[in-house]
C-alpha cells in the first residue's frame, strides 16, 4: 500500500476530549498500547504517544492526552492538553488532525468542548465513542444533522469491541486527504464565564436538534447508587469492601503461596544435588533461593490486591469512594479529589503521586503527594504477611475472620489513619490558613468490568512484581550475599561463620542507634539496602538467616524468626514499616512531581523520624507488657 | 447573570429538610429535590467568584438546565451529588450555593 500512497512525512494525530470518555480504549485499539483504561475521570495524567497505519495506507503517530472540561488548563494534566492543542508543546510539530472524542451516552459536555476546540481552527474529527451503550439504551443519534450543526465529520465508534473503529479510521483518513502545513493555533484566548456559557447554550441546542433521548433511561447506575450512595449503607459498604479485600490478601492467596513456597524448597534440594558444597551452592541457595525466592512467595497476594483494586476502578466505584470521603478527607485538609490517588497508593505510591496530577490546586497537590506513600504499598505485603505468619497465632476470630487479617487490617488503617493525620498537621503548621478547595467531581455511569482489561492489568502487575524481583531485589541479594560471606572465618573460629563476616560487623555497628527500637544487628543489615525496595528487606533477612544457620537443617524464613526474634521486636518491625520511607523509586517521583529535592529531603525525614518513633513506642510499650 | 428579586438570595436561610422552596439555591436544596436552573450566580468563598461561575457552567451547570439532587454525605448532608441534564456531578453545599435553582412542578 505504500507504494500507492507515498508519503513524505508521518502524520500526527492526537486524541483529546472530556475525561472518562473512553480516549484511552480508543488509543490502545487503534495503537495495540496497553495503556492504562479505567472507569473514572483523571485516569491518563501524561502525553502518551503510539503508531499505527491507516487502511489508505498512512503511518500515523497517534497522541493520547489527559482528558479535559474545557481548555483552560487548571491543573497540570490539563496545561499538557491545552498546549497540544494549541500546537505549543514543547519541540514537538502541532498535530495534523485532532480526533476530538466524545461519549455518545453523555454528549452534553463533549459538545461544549467540540465547539471550543473549532474556535482554535485546529483540523478534528469528532468520533461518537461508546456507541455500544448509547444504542443498547435507545438513543438515537442522527449523525448527520450533527455534523452539519457541528460543521466537522462526525463518526461513531466502539473502542472497546473488534472492528468498533473501522469507521473512525476511514473519516481519519478522509480528513487527512487535503494536504496541510499544521501550525499553532494563533488568537486563541481563554474564553469568560459568559462565553462558556455560550458554548453550552449552542451546545445544547445542537443536542436537542440531532439527538434523541429514550422514553426510559437507563436506571441500573441510579438504583445501584441508591444502596452505594447511601450516607450510612454506602460507608458502610465502603469499609466492608476494604476489610474484606485485606482479608482476601491474606486467606486467598495462601494457597498459591504454598505451593511456590514449595517450588523454590524442591528446586533448593534439588540444585543441592547437583552442585558440589562451597561458595557457588551457598550462592544458589542462600542468596538466590532463599533471598530472591522467599520475595517471590508473595506474588500471589499482590495480585489478589490488584485483582481487587483493578475491578473496583473498572466498575467506576472509585469516585464514588471520593464522594463518600469527602468529608472525612476534608477535615484531613485534603483534598476530596486526593481520595483516589491515595487509594491508588494501596497499590504503589508512585502511579498514586503521578495522579495528584489532576489535583488543581499546587499546595492540596503538594499534601497529597508528601502523605501518598504512608498509604499500605504492596511492596509492605512481603514484610507484613513474613512477620505476621511467623508471630500472629492463626486462628479465627468470632469464627469468620482470620486473626491475621485482623491485624493485616490494623496495619492498614495505621496506614490511613497516620496519612490523614500527618497531613491535618501540614495543613495546620506548613500550608496555613488557605480556605479549603471545592470539590467537583463527575461520577461516571457504572459498567461491567473489562475482563480481558482486568486481566491485562493483572499481568502487567505481576510482570513489574517480577521484573523487580529479577533486578533490583537481585542485585541487593548478591551485595548482601558478599557482605555476609566474607571474610571467611579464621581456623578455629568457635561462632557461627556469619558472626565474622562485613555484614555483622555493619550490623554490630548499626546496634547502638537500632537497639533501642528492639533491632538485632540482622535486621539493621537488612535495612541497608532495604532503602532500594521494601522487599529487599524480606530477601535479606532470607540470605542473613540461610547463611546463619547453613550447618543446621534448613528452615522455613517465618520459622527461623520465631525461633529468634522477641515479639517485641517483632511489632516493632511492622510499627517501622508503617512508616519508614524505604522506597528509593518513590523518592525519585516525589522528586520529579514536586520539582524539588527539598521536598523530596522533607518526606524522607519526616518518615524516617515517624519510623523510629512508632518502632520505639511499640518496642519499649512491648517490653514493659513482657514481651520482651 | 440575572437575578431575579422573587428568588431568595443565595445566603438566605433555608432549612434543608423543610419543604422544598420554590425558589432558592443549590446549596440549601433538600435531597430529592428537582429543579431548573434560574441564574449561576458566582459567590465570594475558597474561589474567585468568576472562577468558580466558569468552573460550574463548564460542568454543565447552566440556565435552564434540570438539576435533580440524587444523594448527600452523612455528615451534615455534605457533599451533594447532583444530576444536571443527565450528567451526575459531586460538589459541596457551599460551592452549589452559587447555583439558583427553581422548583420544577
Ligand atoms: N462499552 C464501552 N465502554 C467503553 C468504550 N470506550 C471506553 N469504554 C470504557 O470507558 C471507561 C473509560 O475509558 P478510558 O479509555 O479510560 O477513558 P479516558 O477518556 O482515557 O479517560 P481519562 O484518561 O480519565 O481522561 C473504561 O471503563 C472503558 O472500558 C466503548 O466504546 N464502549
Ligand atoms: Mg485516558
Amino acid at each position: 500500500m505504500n507504494e500507492v500512497l507515498p508519503l513524505a512525512r508521518e502524520l500526527r494525530v492526537a486524541l483529546v476530549g472530556r475525561p472518562n470518555c473512553g480516549k484511552t480504549a480508543l488509543f490502545n485499539a487503534l495503537t495495540g498500547s496497553r495503556q492504562k483504561v479505567a472507569n473514572y475521570p483523571g485516569v491518563t495524567v501524561e502525553r502518551k504517544e503510539g503508531a499505527l497505519a491507516t487502511p489508505a495506507g498512512r503511518l500515523l503517530k497517534l497522541l493520547d492526552l489527559p482528558g479535559t472540561y474545557s481548555l483552560r488548563a487548571r491543573s497540570p494534566d490539563e496545561v499538557v492538553t491545552r498546549d497540544a492543542v494549541l500546537g505549543r508543546l514543547e519541540g514537538e510539530t502541532p498535530p495534523d488532525l485532532f480526533v476530538c472524542v466524545g461519549d455518545a451516552t453523555n454528549l452534553r459536555l463533549c459538545l461544549r468542548l467540540v465547539l471550543e476546540i473549532k474556535r482554535t481552527g485546529q483540523p478534528m474529527v469528532f468520533a461518537l465513542n461508546m456507541f455500544d451503550i448509547a444504542r443498547h439504551r435507545g438513543m438515537v443519534i442522527d449523525v448527520a444533522r450533527m455534523e452539519a450543526e457541528l460543521g466537522v465529520p462526525v463518526v461513531t465508534s466502539v473502542a472497546v469491541r473488534r472492528g468498533g473503529t473501522a469507521a473512525l479510521l476511514d473519516k481519519v483518513d478522509a480528513a487527512l486527504a487535503a494536504p496541510r502545513v499544521p501550525h499553532a493555533a494563533e488568537g486563541w484566548s481563554e474564553p469568560d464565564a459568559a462565553g462558556v456559557r455560550r458554548l453550552q447554550k449552542e451546545a445544547d441546542r445542537i443536542l436537542r436538534a440531532s439527538v434523541q433521548h429514550p422514553e426510559a433511561p437507563d436506571t441500573v447506575t441510579a438504583r445501584l447508587d441508591k444502596v452505594l450512595l447511601h450516607p450510612v449503607a454506602g460507608l458502610a459498604i465502603l469499609l466492608a469492601v476494604l476489610f474484606l479485600m485485606f482479608q482476601a490478601v491474606f486467606t486467598w492467596a495462601a494457597p498459591a503461596m504454598e505451593l511456590i513456597k514449595a517450588g523454590f524448597d524442591a528446586l533448593g534440594v534439588w540444585v543441592g544435588t547437583l552442585v558440589p558444597a562451597g561458595l557457588l551452592l551457598s550462592f544458589i541457595q542462600n542468596g538466590l533461593i532463599a533471598g530472591v525466592g522467599s520475595v517471590l512467595v508473595f506474588l500471589p497476594q499482590i495480585l489478589v490486591l490488584f485483582l481487587f483494586i483493578l475491578l473496583l476502578e473498572d466498575f467506576g466505584y472509585m469516585s464514588r469512594a471520593a464522594f463518600l470521603m469527602d468529608k472525612i478527607m476534608g477535615g484531613a485538609g485534603l483534598h476530596g479529589r486526593a481520595f483516589i490517588p491515595l487509594l491508588s497508593s494501596f497499590a504503589c505510591a508512585i502511579p498514586g503521586i503521578m495522579s495528584t496530577r489532576v489535583i488543581d490546586s499546587r499546595r492540596d497537590r503538594l499534601a497529597t503527594i508528601l502523605v501518598a506513600p504512608l498509604m499500605t504499598c504492596s511492596a509492605r505485603i512481603p514484610v507484613y504477611t513474613l512477620i505476621i505468619g511467623a508471630f500472629i497465632p492463626d486462628r479465627s476470630v468470632g469464627g469468620v475472620f482470620s486473626l491475621q487479617g485482623l491485624v493485616m487490617f490494623g496495619l492498614y488503617t495505621a496506614g490511613i489513619a497516620s496519612a490523614l493525620g500527618v497531613s491535618f498537621l501540614l495543613k495546620k503548621f506548613v500550608f496555613q490558613g488557605a480556605p479549603p478547595e471545592p470539590f467537583m467531581l463527575e461520577l461516571p455511569d457504572y459498567k461491567r468490568p473489562d475482563a480481558r482489561n482486568v486481566l491485562m492489568g493483572l499481568y502487567q502487575r505481576g510482570i513489574i512484581f517480577l521484573k523487580r524481583a529479577g533486578t533490583t531485589i537481585l542485585a541487593m541479594m548478591c551485595v548482601i550475599w558478599v557482605l555476609a560471606s566474607v571474610p571467611r572465618p579464621p581456623e578455629g573460629a568457635t561462632q557461627p561463620a556469619i558472626e565474622y563476616s562485613l555484614a555483622a560487623k555493619i550490623g554490630h555497628a548499626l546496634e547502638p542507634i537500632i537497639a533501642p527500637i528492639g533491632f538485632n544487628w540482622q535486621i539493621g543489615v537488612a535495612l541497608i539496602p532495604g532503602m532500594a525496595a521494601r522487599e529487599v528487606a524480606v530477601a535479606s533477612l532470607g540470605t542473613v538467616y540461610a547463611i546463619e544457620n547453613a550447618d543446621e537443617a534448613p528452615e522455613e524464613l517465618g520459622a527461623a524468626l520465631a525461633g529468634k526474634w522477641s515479639l517485641a521486636t517483632a511489632l516493632a518491625l511492622l510499627a517501622w514499616y508503617v512508616f519508614a520511607p524505604q522506597c528509593a523509586s518513590t523518592l525519585v517521583v516525589v522528586r520529579k512531581e514536586t520539582g524539588s529535592l527539598g521536598w523530596m529531603w522533607f518526606l524522607f525525614g519526616y518518615m524516617l523520624a515517624l519510623a523510629y518513633a512508632a518502632a520505639f513506642v511499640t518496642y519499649q510499650g512491648a517490653v514493659l507488657l513482657g514481651l520482651g | 447573570m440575572s437575578t431575579s428579586t422573587d428568588c431568595l438570595p443565595p445566603f438566605g436561610v433555608v432549612s434543608m429538610t423543610a419543604s422544598v422552596p420554590t425558589c432558592g439555591h443549590l446549596g440549601a436544596a433538600a435531597l430529592g429535590f428537582r429543579g431548573r436552573i434560574r441564574a449561576v450566580n458566582p459567590i465570594a468563598g475558597s474561589l474567585p467568584p468568576e472562577e468558580l461561575e466558569r468552573r460550574l457552567v463548564e460542568l454543565g451547570f447552566v440556565e435552564g438546565a434540570m438539576v435533580e439532587l440524587l444523594h448527600q454525605g452523612l455528615f451534615g448532608g455534605d457533599p451533594i451529588a447532583v444530576r444536571v441534564d443527565g450528567v451526575t456531578i459531586a460538589l459541596r453545599r457551599r460551592e452549589a450555593a452559587a447555583v439558583l435553582v427553581e422548583a420544577a412542578d
